[in-house]
């Protein structure tokens, strides 16, 4: 049995929701013009992808982005941080597809890429954190799928991961090729030093659109859809407690919380 | 893809029994707001008192997959079930429990019957056009999607302690024992551990007291517990104490453990908007924090401008002398 030779890490450029704004009037979320950045958990696997390479030597990696808009600078960070280079699915049509239609072309390029040991990718995404695509991909692809792991070793042609589930902590083993996806407890991943970033310009990325994937628009049509996005309500009571005393504070407090009878019987 | 009029009913599915419950609540409303039949799945062994139970709970029909080789949750075995299952009953709506273990099932199965799905509803209603709207959390938390299916069955996945579990009733309804073809676990389980926790699960406590940047030694932990002793609770820390101070492994948030407490005391969080989402759905929320411009105080029920150090203490104090 051949050991593991190539990865393909699937790397979501996401909108980076720690900078995203509301409209206080409509609650409507300004998406417009959001910057994006690797995905968290893509970078984790991504981290996971090189520290693999790096331990067995020998190894490709490779990320697959799918956009509508342009994700160069997220393809340089991926070359940075220790990627051999980025495939790029560019196409508009991409904007309006859903996981299932993200999947399928995903699908189509690990196809299109040809040999592969291992996919990896991060558990949920950033933005939409849905968390069905891995899962997806592995179904259309016919292979077996590691989900929430927190731990990777490679043995020879098979994969050793620790899943962290609600109630327990499972180790599973697989024989490769299989898709595994992670949590960002797995590692911390590195920022690319100058050196890293310079030598990651010169890496190749690879442009790519739906139709040099055959991928039929119909087949990617949507089959759900989002039809409200708003600001969470929160209506709470907001009285701030204020006294002469700490102690004067606590038990008005107290009082409080006996009272909302939440406290006590 | 099917056509649409093909579809009847609501299936609940989950490898964890008390989220099945809860989905049959939440499962029981939307059938009878839609005029269909309830079934639930159950799968392993010994699944008879089980299943009288979930008839109970409001199933109107509960298969039962009776065979070993389901006692553990292994994701192929039990997709090739739920998807015989599903191909042979047509159901209009799916609902499986959002576990780390249901999620992927679900994406497989809508995969397998290539429809869609929406994951972590944290609210479930039906529009005008018989469609089952889900209500998810999104973009970390700053916004609340309501999405709509345009293939069947529409699969939703439902996280633990989004709905209420229903009580039991007298109600009657089918048991019916399924042969489906099983197919074989391609990952195997090396070892399953329970986790290490002496106390409940975080998930099911119902305070919290949970701390932030704002504790400054691991130790002083002590005066939550104290705290939270009293308040018969628990106490959680948000992500900075875990990934940037490592001093413990399991967050409160959106992206850690969501929580439904009825009493939530956030102790020196300044209240990001990853930590408010993880936290929205508690009953009532006071903050403790040094810096009147916390954005914790816009979403707390009770405010106090002040170090916690001084005020917890003072809180047990007053706990202890109010409620003897």
């Amino acid at each position: 049995m051949d050991d593991l030779k190539r990865i393909i890490v699937c790397l979501k450029a996401a909108v980076d929701v720690s900078q995203l704004k509301v409209d206080p009037a409509t609650r409507q979320l300004i998406t417009a013009g959001a910057p994006k950045k690797i995905s968290d958990f893509d970078k984790n696997a991504l981290e996971e992808a090189v520290r693999i390479k790096e331990k067995l030597g020998g190894v490709e990696v490779f990320t697959l982005t799918i956009s509508s808009e342009d994700a160069k600078a997220v393809l340089r960070e991926a070359l940075a941080i220790g990627a051999d280079k980025a495939y790029f699915v560019n196409d508009p049509f991409v904007a309006s597809i859903d996981t299932s239609g993200t999947a399928y072309v995903l699908a189509q390029a690990v196809k299109k890429i040809g040999e592969f040991d291992l996919i990896l990718g991060g558990e949920a995404s950033l933005d939409s954190f849905s968390g069905l695509v891995g899962s997806r991909l592995s179904e259309l692809l016919g292979l077996p799928q590691m989900t929430s792991v927190r731990k990777l070793t490679v043995e020879g042609d098979a994969l050793i991961a620790e899943r962290a589930l609600e109630d327990a902590s499972e180790t599973v083993r697989v024989k490769m090729p299989a898709v595994v996806t992670v949590t960002r407890e797995i590692n911390q991943p590195r920022i690319p030093s100058l050196m890293m970033i310079m030598k990651a310009s010169k890496k190749e990325i690879v442009n790519w659109t739906l139709a040099d994937l055959a991928v039929q628009k119909e087949r990617i049509t949507p089959k759900i859809e989002v039809i409200e996005v708003l600001a969470p309500k929160m209506e709470r009571k907001k009285i701030i407690i204020k006294g002469e005393t700490v102690q004067e504070i606590a038990e008005k407090l107290a009082r409080a919380l006996i009272q909302e009878g939440v406290v006590g019987r | 893809m099917s056509s649409v009029s093909e579809h009847k009913g609501i299936l609940v599915f989950s490898e964890a029994y008390d989220l099945t419950l809860e989905m049959l609540g939440k499962g029981r409303e939307l059938a009878d707001n839609l005029h269909i039949e309830l079934a639930a799945v159950l799968l392993g062994s010994n699944l008879q008192n089980k299943a009288e139970e979930l008839v109970k709970c409001g199933a109107d029909k509960v298969y039962t997959v009776e065979n070993s080789a389901l006692d553990n949750f292994q994701i192929e075995p039990c997709l090739s079930v739920l998807h015989g299952l599903v191909s042979g009953y047509r159901p209009e709506i799916v609902l499986i429990g959002s576990t780390r273990n249901g999620k992927p099932l679900a994406a497989r199965l809508a995969e397998r019957l290539n429809t869609g799905c929406v994951p972590d509803c944290i609210g479930l209603g039906v529009d005008e056009s018989r469609r089952l709207v889900g209500e998810r959390i999104t973009y970390g938390g700053n916004a609340v999607a309501k999405v709509v299916f345009i293939s069947k069955p529409q699969i939703a996945t439902v996280p633990s302690r989004a709905f209420e579990k229903p009580s039991p009733q007298q109600r009657t309804g089918q048991i019916l024992k399924s042969d489906v073809k099983i197919e074989p676990a391609k990952v195997e389980v090396v070892e399953r551990k329970p986790l290490e926790t002496s106390n409940v699960r975080i998930e099911d406590a119902e305070n919290i007291v949970c701390c932030g940047r704002g504790l400054e030694k691991k130790d002083d932990i002590v005066m939550l517990e104290e705290l939270a002793e009293i308040l018969g609770g628990q106490v959680g820390c948000s992500r900075p104490l875990v990934e940037d101070r490592k001093w413990f492994t399991d967050w409160v948030g959106l992206s850690g453990h969501k929580v439904k407490p009825k009493l939530y005391m956030a102790c020196g969080i300044s209240g990001v908007i990853q930590h408010v989402a993880g936290i929205r759905d508690s009953k009532v929320i006071v903050a403790i924090n040094k810096d009147p411009e916390a954005p914790i105080f816009e979403i707390a029920d009770y405010g106090v401008v002040g170090n916690l150090y001084e005020v917890l203490p003072a809180l047990r104090e007053a706990l202890k002398k109010q409620l003897q």
